[in-house]
């Protein structure tokens, strides 16, 4: 492999960009960088559940053949972009991790997907997730787990560990993933990147295979704020096939980025979430990380969220209630596996023959929770309740949002677990996402970036920042002002910190790269 | 199966009340569907008009139709229902391989529109009002085909085929409260109270309304109750069953005074109603027995979460009350008035259901009697012949069309009993069957008159009766004539003819 | 402790279509009665005066134009499919009544 590709893959989409729209480098280049990256490390990470090298060549010869005729393409085409493997690909198969899905090619596109290809983003590949985004580890897929770039002995967090393990490997520069309590933001915490989830109704649902629909959203997953900034911007937006979708004019979140500040911005530190059950690194880096804020002219304050006591509860009943049947369609008539049982049967012994093997113990677990959260005489004090605890947190959060600007947690309790280690106790998996779950019941958006490496494992930490409903904007603002601070306390990005996984081919000049 | 045991009717009802109520699915006639923008159409090539939502395909979510919305709007101010201030869809969560996300989006406890009624014309004139308790909108499922087996039923076959273009089609299901107090009539209300409702749909123009088709179905249920002396309270309600595709109103009248009988007749032998559906079968005029209802019926509702609360604004909700049209016992009244027909006419074209067939007919230019005419008479002759519906035999366009023919001369009635033929045959419009056949009248008075010259030159005894002032006679004339010119002629004309020609002679 | 038998299950994976066997169906049984045990205490503070939020984002009539748009060719719907006869989906027999 040419030197000149390991500089490439570890370029930011933003100086990627950079490179293509100068003439540079070719959309080709930056695409076979990737796939050259892809080949050398991703049997160790197993970031992917499916690329097409040839397809996205094709696609990227034709960015390259548009340029040089002239055209005027959007600032990010020609970039790589990795896709987790929930949102619909017309060209690629689409399995949202699950066996009962293997090898589906969807007749048509999400949005996200749409509008990636009208930018002119190159997406290279599928990557792995817990099965139909049910899990905190990666653990869960159908396909194996993906492994954590920075030990491979540990988890890449869930249920999007492949989108962010695909960028903190260099596999891709961007990545798309989905949010349901945590699935963005958690993974980006624990490899050392950056995750958001935005507001619920930012981006279009259409195409994302729905675990629970009123808390799922897609969002952008990348190495610095201002290429998530970027990707939230090309993706974000109305789309009238998604009845949730928000009609509201989005600014720039890019220019939020580039703009961002703290200087009087009031920023509440959540109490419920800053303490009991969180790990002494974790908590370290973040505290280091609100001292640093404070020095740049943010006043930090406390705010309490009583209601966050019920989030996990009302969570772990919403979810597993919609999963149960937004996964009912998963039957062996139109789409999607069929076993038929020893014997033959009726479409019914089928059906549930199909169920039985296509979906794993975890996808069991929460179809079985939500039918019977829902099912008649349990209806009122579990799934209605949950309901009714979500008005709580709603209402929570706008008591905090009157005082602040915005709130602040670390994004986990814990780093990044070994594989197998929680996989025993479905309860202990749960308590992974604690401090995001809140955010999904309230709509709310949330990023996650990286502020360290905790003391007594070397492994990344991620800080956890929250905006009312709309206010994506303040978001990028904060997590760019703060990636700066640190990047400049630091002197070198943390993902530079990460191992080197091919160190045969690895000997990259920093300038330029993160 | 063993045909069950019938307790006479009369008898039946003096030893029970039948306690009655109906769920009368409409499907809309909008554009698309309920929830996706495939055009709402079925019927045509199999998976045809379907999108991903249709096909409940990963990722796919539902929109809701703004048309169909107000179509509902419509359809529950005309049943006297008040409009929710916010209603909102549900999911109706069961596994069946035509639903294909399997759960169904419905409305469960906040339904567009509630609390109404509506008035029903008994065939003797007598008003009823039958109380409505909902109407909620919903999507309807795709089609199976089941193959194999002797019936093509579902039982016995090897296996189904599925077509979703049904999938998603618009639907109103309107629910009526109890309906205590039909006694004796109630195989003719229920009759009645769809035919109201089809006539409802229809001059709304929010729905087809063919039966035959499924535009509009109806389950009925019913149970008995003891009576009981004077004085004494009434006896608990009886357990009631479901008779579910019941796809006419004849079907209708007969379901329900079938299961009248046969529960009357069970409960007599000291027997006990089991609670379950069941399947009319129109080729026997009886019911047989479905699913029983059980806890298995977990439908495990919730409010759709890919769908948002609809919140009609009060202005829209008058917009579309001042375009209501007519109530139909007003339009009734109105109509009798406008055509000219007696009380018995009126029922009779009523209860044969046929209203809104001469109403098109009237509208496409026949004259009311001619209309009534060919509706109750030789239509319904075929269509009793056929067992089919009148409506789904020929058009009130195709009607009119050949009382137009009629009345210009062109065809006399046999000739147009002959065109009907054709016409619901299958071979065309009225004028392309006349074509086809060859069946028009001659007008050609050339031709005539050398007919005629023939046949009073052939009877002279007749001419002469003729001449001496004995019209009557010219009856055999004519009779020679029509014959000769095989039918297609005018006799009016004829007679005519023959009376200038004797007279010219 | 939570009162969640291994019929009850039972009756949830008939629901839910999935042949559990009868290990799954143990273990799942305890697993849920301790998940069950920490969610339900949403009821504690689900007072009858506060209300429900279905969704996050408070919005209402969302609605589409009744105008037709593009389908999908019944090759693209039954490219999927496990089972068909060329225009419509073929499964095995149904043991229910019609719905």
């Amino acid at each position: 492999m040419a030197r000149h590709d390991h500089e490439l893959v570890r370029l930011s989409a933003a100086a990627l960009a950079e490179k293509l729209s100068s003439g540079e480098i070719s959309a080709v280049e930056a695409t076979d960088a990737h796939l050259d990256r892809i080949a050398a490390v991703d049997e160790e990470v197993h970031a992917f559940l499916h690329t097409a090298p040839e397809l996205s060549r094709r696609t990227a010869a034709a960015i390259d053949e548009r340029r040089r005729a002239g055209e005027v393409l959007h600032p990010l085409a020609g970039v790589p972009i990795a896709v987790k493997d929930v949102i619909v690909t017309n060209d690629m198969p689409t399995t949202s991790g699950s066996k009962i899905l293997e090898g589906w090619v969807p007749p048509y596109d999400a949005t996200v997907m749409t509008k990636l290809r009208a930018a002119g983003l190159v997406p290279i590949g599928k990557t792995n997730m817990d099965e139909f985004a049910m899990g905190s580890s990666t653990e869960h897929s159908a396909y194996g787990p993906t492994h954590n770039p920075w030990d491979l002995e540990r988890i890449p967090g869930g249920s999007g560990g492949g989108s962010a393990a695909a960028v903190a490997s260099f596999e891709a520069p961007l990545a798309l993933g989905s949010d349901t309590g945590g699935s963005i933001r958690q993974p980006a915490h624990v490899t050392g990147t950056v995750g958001v989830k935005p507001t619920y109704g930012g981006v279009s649902r259409y195409g994302a295979i729905a675990l629970a629909s009123s808390l799922d959203q897609i969002g952008p997953v990348s190495r610095t704020v201002l290429d998530s900034a970027l990707l939230h911007d090309v993706i974000g937006g109305h789309d009238p096939r998604d009845s949730t979708s928000l009609t509201d004019e989005w600014p720039s979140m890019a220019d939020a980025v580039r703009r961002g500040d703290v200087k009087g911005l009031k920023i509440g530190v959540i109490k419920e979430l800053d303490g009991d059950g969180f790990q002494a690194g974790v908590l370290e880096r973040f505290r280091e990380a609100l001292d640093l804020l404070a020095a740049n002219g943010a006043e930090i304050v406390d705010v309490s969220l009583p209601s966050l006591e019920y989030a996990i509860a009302a969570y772990y009943l919403i979810m597993p209630a919609e999963a149960s049947s937004n996964l009912a369609k998963f039957d062996s008539v139109r789409f999607g596996l069929r076993v038929n049982p020893p014997g033959g049967g009726t479409v019914e012994d089928v059906m549930a023959a199909t169920r039985e093997v296509g979906f794993g113990a975890e996808a069991k677990r929460r179809i079985i929770l939500g039918t019977y959260a829902l099912s008649a005489g349990y209806y009122d004090a579990y799934y209605g309740s949950a309901q009714k605890v979500r008005t709580l947190v709603q209402r929570d959060f706008a008591a905090a949002f009157a005082g602040v600007d915005v709130l602040v947690s670390p994004t986990a309790p814990t780093t990044a677990f070994k594989l197998g280690a929680n996989t025993g106790d479905p309860m202990a998996m749960y308590l992974n996402d604690i401090a995001t779950i809140p955010a999904n019941l309230a709509g709310i958006p949330g990023i996650s970036l990286p502020v360290g490496l905790a003391r007594e494992d070397g492994l990344p930490v991620g800080i956890q920042f929250l905006a009312p409903a709309r206010e994506d904007a303040r978001l990028y603002g904060v997590g760019g002002a703060l990636e700066r601070m640190l990047e400049q306390k630091w002197g070198h990005t943390l993902i530079s910190q990460a191992p080197d996984l091919a160190p045969g081919e690895m000997n990259a000049a920093q300038e330029g790269a993160v | 199966m063993a045909a069950a045991k019938l307790m006479d009717f009369d008898k039946a009802l003096e030893l029970f009340e039948p306690v009655l109520g109906f769920e009368v699915h409409v499907e809309l006639s909008t554009k698309t569907k309920m929830f996706s923008d495939a055009p709402n159409f079925f019927g045509g090539e199999p998976n045809t008009n379907i999108t991903p939502v249709d096909l409940g395909l990963p990722g796919s979510l539902p929109v809701v139709n703004g048309e169909a919305v107000r179509y509902s709007i419509s359809l529950g101010l005309a049943l006297g229902c008040s409009i929710a201030p916010s209603s909102r869809f549900a999911r109706k969560n069961y596994f069946y391989p035509d639903l294909a996300k399997n759960y169904q989006i419905s409305q469960f406890d906040e339904p567009i529109a509630f609390g109404g009624s509506v008035d029903v014309e008994l065939p003797d004139g007598r008003m009823f009002t039958v109380p409505i308790e909902r109407a909620h909108m919903e999507e309807d499922a795709g089609k199976l085909t089941h193959v194999g087996g002797a019936t093509g039923r579902i039982q016995g076959a090897e296996y189904s085929l599925v077509d979703y273009n049904r999938a998603g089609v618009p639907l109103v299901e309107i629910v009526t409260d109890i309906i205590y107090g039909a006694e004796a009539d109630a195989p003719e209300l229920a009759k009645a109270y769809v035919a109201t409702i089809r006539d409802i749909v229809v001059a709304l123009g929010i729905s087809e309304a063919r039966m035959e088709r499924g535009n509009l179905r109806c389950d009925a249920n019913i149970s008995l109750r003891p009576r009981t002396a004077p004085g004494e309270p009434p006896a608990p309600l009886g357990t009631r069953t479901e008779t579910k595709n019941v796809n006419s109103l004849r079907s209708v009248e007969r379901a329900i005074r079938y299961e009248i009988q046969r529960q009357a007749q069970i409960l007599a032998d000291g027997g006990t109603i089991t609670q379950e559906t069941r399947h009319w079968h129109e080729d026997t005029g009886t019911t047989s027995a479905g699913r029983p209802k059980s806890d298995a019926d977990d439908y495990r509702y919730f409010p759709e979460p890919d769908l948002l609360p609809v919140v009609p604004s009060a202005e829209l909700i008058e917009e579309l009350r001042a375009a209501l049209p007519e109530p139909p016992a007003a339009r009734r009244r109105r109509l009798k008035q406008e055509w000219g027909f007696t009380d018995l006419e009126f029922q009779d074209v009523q209860n044969a259901g046929l209203l809104v067939e001469v109403t098109s007919t009237v509208e496409a230019g026949a004259p009311p009697a001619a209309a009534r005419k060919w509706w109750s008479g030789e239509i319904s002759r075929i269509a009793n012949a056929r067992s089919a519906e009148p409506a789904s035999l020929v058009s009130p366009a195709d009607v009119a069309a050949l009382v137009t023919l009629i009345d210009s001369g062109a065809l006399n009635d046999r000739l147009a009993r002959q065109v009907l033929e054709g016409v619901i045959d299958g071979e065309g419009t009225p004028q392309e069957v006349v074509d086809a056949r060859g069946l028009a009248v001659v007008s050609d008075d050339g031709a005539l008159i050398a007919a005629i010259d023939e046949a009073l030159a052939a009877q002279p005894d007749v001419l002469a009766k003729i001449k001496d002032g004995k019209v009557q006679a010219a009856g055999a004339v004519i009779g020679a004539v029509m014959k000769a010119m095989r039918g297609q002629a005018d006799a009016a004309r004829v007679r005519e003819l023959v009376l200038e020609r004797a007279a010219a002679d | 402790m939570s009162e969640i038998t291994q019929e009850q299950v039972a009756h949830l994976a008939n629901l839910a279509r999935i042949a559990l066997t009868p290990e799954e169906i143990e273990s799942l049984t305890s697993e849920l009665g301790s998940i069950v045990d920490n969610v339900a205490k949403v009821s504690e503070v689900a007072t009858a005066d506060v209300p429900a939020t279905s969704h996050p984002i408070p919005l209402q009539n969302v609605y589409r134009d009744d105008v037709p748009g593009a389908t999908l060719t019944t090759e693209q719907a039954l490219a999927g499919a496990p089972d068909h006869d060329g225009s419509r989906f073929r499964v095995t027999a149904i043991l229910g009544e019609e719905q």
